[in-house]
């Protein structure tokens, strides 16, 4: 009971620790760093999608980024429509673009659900390293095609020349935009919460440790694994199509495959399977990033030692050395 | 559309399939051995490449370059067995994903210290320099085929290493049961390192062959691993037969799709749009050739227990 | 390096500032802050370190100084990823406040972060990218091009081909924007017939489908687009196969960056570059000559660029400072510096006028480097310019 009240003291501090920095940064007038915070809210988003497929349900995706690219481009695309004064689609229906985030959100939701719902149909065929190699190698293809095909600036990007906006809201403002990405965080892991404790969490916990056992109880497993996949690809999703407005662009960048380790890193530093544990891997990685790429060019070099070291020497990441192994892995 | 080039670009499918094979032999040795999933493997690849360019360049010899481009390729991956992957053996494969990734990481930055940022120059040697004629015109270059003719020669060897082999058995039996081939005496550790080091020199064979073709820089291995990645789903991980099959099939698919897919989108579509939606379709034919066979096989063409 | 010269901004700082009582003349004696954004790390990295070496070479042969004004040069690298290249760029004008932005190689970072960059009313003069929309629609007056517009290397290359007489031209370039842009450049001057024309993936290494398809054309001679290590790698292949075909490209695919890789696979390549080695004017030797010296390498195209870029700001620094962004500007305009090309002028859209020359791949005591063959534009100007409404 007591790492059980240590567990809650540590994600409450996680949890208050993001607005705190804000607010500081804030008042101290230095917006870079507000939106550096913003970048970890989103970043961490990003990772509390891939736990819920990872940490809960025993998915190792290796192409998330997948997902959050195309949620980057799917709020890309519906603001650049706007802004050009054109439809996304003119057929079966018109649906005209829309530089509004909720507006985006969905989209970026109903774009990756589907592409998870098919990539995760093949995939759940497999299991292990199987399942590793081949969301990886969907990711790449998604990445290819987005080079490619030039509609949407292929490797060039798209620019957002505006940042959307939020009924009610003045979003360009950086600690409003701060506010609606934490808020979103919040949800997401609340989300994740409510599902880890239902009985759908409950039967995805056991298709991730024994699909014959859930098998017997008369519960197919696939239907399972494939529905949190799915879900945990539109949060990924909802991550990308705010780093889009954070950073007023799109590239196919988002999707390449050092981006879907990066999302997996932000889960593994943090703790696999625990909920806040992608904003503490988050925001450990864009600390290191940033302070050690002010020191030196060779940065990769010393976050290639760094990682391992958490690897081989902290295994549960940082929340398992806080409060001990996670209940869920 | 001549079958001169047909032949030439099923010689050149061919080709690609056997580097493909010699990425992925060790990938999947590492896999069916020792249960082991390495993102390194494309760094093993770049190490032999670099020490290669750097040795045939300081003493104007390739040969010499080859023989320690081979040798420090087995050897960075005998260390890094003994130092990272052993430690992995009993993790989860989250764990050694994580694991190797930071060591492409680090061997990146490794080499961008070493061997300086600028690509290094390694050519072909003189002795494979020059192109044969092929039947019905045209020419084909000699260190292609020379290529081709190392994949099959290692492919032979790593049958017979595997089969007719006191380590080959234990490579077997190590595969089927771990616990049993401890129980029977063998030094496992040993083996580990011995069947990683192998795999880390096939590696460091096709960074040398391909550097030598193409351009010897950091980020080298990258676009090779995930190709090879894709191998050995389809063949089976752990199958070197696997491996071997779809090697072939991958480098198949790929250059062919490459040489042939716009003149036939043409037939349908202006020249233009063809050549451009030619190459977007090329480049996403293999992860569709994967997805089909997955979708029929999800174990792979030669499924393994694992 | 920065951190040396911020400690020596930051002791300075502090002695003007415990001499001086008036804090506005100490506003005055602020060194001007220049943010670089390059790639030093990863692929192409090779790129990115000449641009820095070439822009350092001219601020630290004026002890630290352009235009006699001091100088703070950040530098970071980008990864050759377009997000955190803007996210430098947020820290660099928020948290840094620099006047100035300079040093992307890429294309799709430059177009990443320079939209937003100028809308900030920052200075951003590159010493690579130019892609098209920068030059035409989304044209600012606040970013300087000093190096060229992307098309015009192809131009220069399409002109060449006239010039060589060829009449039958094979295309090869990656399936990307820069690709594609690379393909109507040339074509926007070529006269002759396309005996084919193929587009291949981004990274690719392996040519020899693409090889096999030329060998079955009619093609009197190839023009490649393959950057960087693709480059290279069919460079190399190309020899191999021994199709006898004069090769040419733009000057980036036979940069000095690229040629020692290549070896004699390279030799009697002719390209397009409006910069060479050999260009004869006092300006460019004392370059030549200064960065050999300082880094024992030939320079690159790029860190020539890069080093003409220290020099426009240099001299508008002489005139004007960056808070009066107006007269900054005029002075940017003029350009009145001694460019290593020689000739030197900017057009309405900020994009160069500038001459440009075949060039031919050769070596020289054992070195590979470029020689010019012919002029083939003089004072060139992009397409785009009509675009721009500047």
């Amino acid at each position: 009971m007591a790492k059980h009240r240590a567990e809650l003291l540590v994600n409450l501090v996680i949890a208050l620790a993001l607005p705190a920095a804000a607010l500081t940064a804030w008042a101290l007038g230095e917006s870079f760093y507000v939106s550096l915070v913003s970048r970890v809210a989103i970043l961490a988003l990003a990772g509390v999608g891939l736990n819920l497929a990872l940490g809960y349900g025993g998915m190792v995706s290796f192409g998330h980024a997948a997902f959050f690219g195309l949620g980057a481009y799917a709020a890309g695309i519906f603001a650049f429509h706007a802004f050009d004064g054109t439809p996304v689609i003119s057929w079966p229906i018109q649906i005209m673009g829309a530089a509004s985030m909720p507006v985006g959100w969905l989209a970026a939701i109903v774009v990756a659900g589907l592409a998870a719902l098919a990539i995760g149909a093949i995939s759940l065929r497999t299991s292990g390293v199987y399942f590793i190699m081949i969301t990886l190698a969907f990711a790449q293809m998604l990445y290819y095609l987005a080079v490619s095909i030039p509609t949407y600036g292929g490797a060039d990007g798209l620019i957002l020349y505006l940042r959307s906006g939020f009924p009610g809201l003045d979003s360009s403002d950086d600690l409003t935009f701060f506010a609606l990405c934490y808020a979103l965080l919040m949800l997401a892991i609340f989300i994740t919460w409510r599902i880890a404790g239902s009985r759908f969490g409950m039967a995805l916990r056991g298709a991730s440790r024994n699909e014959e056992r859930l098998a017997a109880v008369g519960i197919s497993p696939y239907p399972i694994k494939l529905v949190a996949f799915c879900i945990s690809a539109m949060i990924t999703a909802v991550a990308g199509a705010l780093f889009a407005e954070l950073v007023g662009f799109v590239s196919p960048t988002l999707m390449a495959w050092k981006m879907s380790g990066e999302i997996l890193i932000f889960v593994i530093l943090g703790g696999v399977g625990r909920l806040y544990a992608p904003i503490i891997g988050a925001a450990i990685f864009i600390l290191l990033e940033t302070l050690i790429g002010g020191i030196t060019d060779r940065w990769q070099f010393v976050l290639g030692l760094v990682l391992l070291g958490v690897v081989l020497f902290a295994r549960g990441g940082v929340m398992g050395a806080l409060t001990g192994r996670a209940r869920h892995v | 559309m001549s079958a001169a080039l047909i032949i030439e670009q099923v010689l050149n499918g061919f080709q690609l399939g056997v580097m493909l094979f010699l990425m992925a032999a060790g990938l999947t040795l590492a896999f069916g051995v020792m249960g082991l999933i390495n993102l390194a493997h494309g760094s093993l690849y770049m190490t032999g490449a670099f020490v290669c360019a750097w040795v045939a360049n300081a003493t104007g010899s390739f040969w010499t370059g080859l023989a320690l481009g081979l040798l420090a390729s087995a050897a960075a991956g005998a260390i890094i067995e003994i130092l990272v992957m052993r430690r992995l053996y009993d993790r989860d494969h989250l764990d050694q994903v994580l694991a190797t990734f930071s060591l492409i990481l680090i061997f990146a930055e490794g080499a961008h210290w070493l061997f300086g940022s600028r690509p290094l120059y390694l050519n072909i040697p003189d002795l494979l320099d020059g192109a044969i004629a092929l039947p019905g015109g045209g020419g084909y270059p000699v260190y292609r085929l020379a290529v081709i003719g190392v994949g099959l020669v290692v492919a032979i060897g790593l049958f017979l290493l595997i089969t007719r082999t006191r380590l080959g058995m234990r490579i077997r039996a190590g595969e089927s049961d771990r616990e049993m081939i401890g129980a029977l005496g063998v030094n496992i550790r040993t083996l580990y390192t011995l069947v990683f080091a192998l795999g880390a020199m096939l590696a460091g064979l096709a960074g040398v062959l391909v550097g030598a073709s193409q351009s010897v820089q950091v980020g080298m291995g990258e676009p090779v691993l995930i190709l090879a990645f894709v191998v050995i789903v389809i063949g089976g991980i752990g199958s070197i037969k696997g491996a071997l099959v779809a090697s072939v099939l991958v480098g198949l698919v790929d250059t062919l799709g490459r040489a042939f897919a716009p003149s036939l989108l043409a037939l349908a579509l202006p020249v233009q749009a063809a050549a451009s939606v030619g190459a977007s379709v090329a480049s996403i034919l293999i992860y569709l050739l994967m997805a089909v066979v997955l979708a029929f096989r999800p174990q792979g063409l030669f499924p393994t227990h694992g | 390096m920065h951190f040396t010269k911020r400690l020596i901004g930051l002791m300075t700082g502090s002695v003007l500032l415990a001499g001086m009582a008036a804090s506005a003349a100490q506003a005055q004696d602020d060194p001007v802050k220049i943010g670089m954004i390059t790639t030093l790390s990863g692929g192409g990295s090779s790129l990115g370190i000449d641009i820095r070496d070439g822009f350092m070479l001219a601020v630290n042969a004026n002890d630290g100084k352009l235009g006699g004004k001091d100088v703070d040069v950040l530098i970071e690298d980008d990864s050759r990823r377009p997000d955190k290249a803007n996210q430098i760029a947020d820290k660099f004008i928020q948290r840094d406040e620099v006047d100035i932005l300079t040093g992307i190689v890429w294309s799709n970072l430059a177009l990443a972060v320079v939209p937003k960059a100028v809308r900030d009313g920052v200075f951003y003069v590159s010493p690579n990218a130019g892609p098209s929309e920068l030059a035409g629609r989304m044209c600012h007056e606040n970013y300087f091009n000093v190096a060229y517009q992307n098309d015009n290397q192809h131009e220069a290359m399409g002109e060449g081909f006239n010039a060589e007489g060829f009449e039958s031209a094979f295309l090869l370039a990656p399936n990307y924007p820069a690709g594609r842009d690379a393909i109507a450049g040339f074509k926007r001057f070529y006269e002759g017939e396309i005996a084919g024309e193929i587009f291949t993936q981004l990274g690719q290494q392996d040519y020899a489908a693409e090889i096999a398809a030329i060998r079955a054309s009619d093609a009197d001679s190839v023009f490649i687009f393959l950057p960087g290590g693709m480059g290279i790698a069919f460079v190399k292949q190309y020899d191999q196969a021994q199709l006898g075909l004069p090769l040419r490209g733009p000057g980036f695919s036979f940069s000095q960056d690229v040629l020692p890789a290549m070896g004699e696979a390279a030799l009697g390549a002719r390209n397009a570059a409006q910069w060479s080695p050999d260009l004869d004017n006092p300006a460019n030797q004392e370059f030549v000559a200064a960065f050999e010296q300082a880094y024992g390498r030939l320079p690159s195209v790029y860190a020539s660029q890069a080093y003409d870029a220290a020099h426009l700001i240099g001299s508008a620094l002489e005139q004007a400072s960056p808070d009066d962004a107006d007269a900054f500007r005029a002075a940017l305009e003029e350009a009145d510096f001694d460019s290593v090309r020689g000739d030197f002028e900017f057009g309405s859209n900020h994009h160069p006028i500038q001459d440009f020359y075949l060039r031919e791949v050769v070596e020289v005591d054992g070195v590979y480097t470029n020689r010019i063959d012919r002029k083939v534009f003089d004072d060139h100007q992009d397409a785009y310019v009509d675009e721009c409404s500047m």
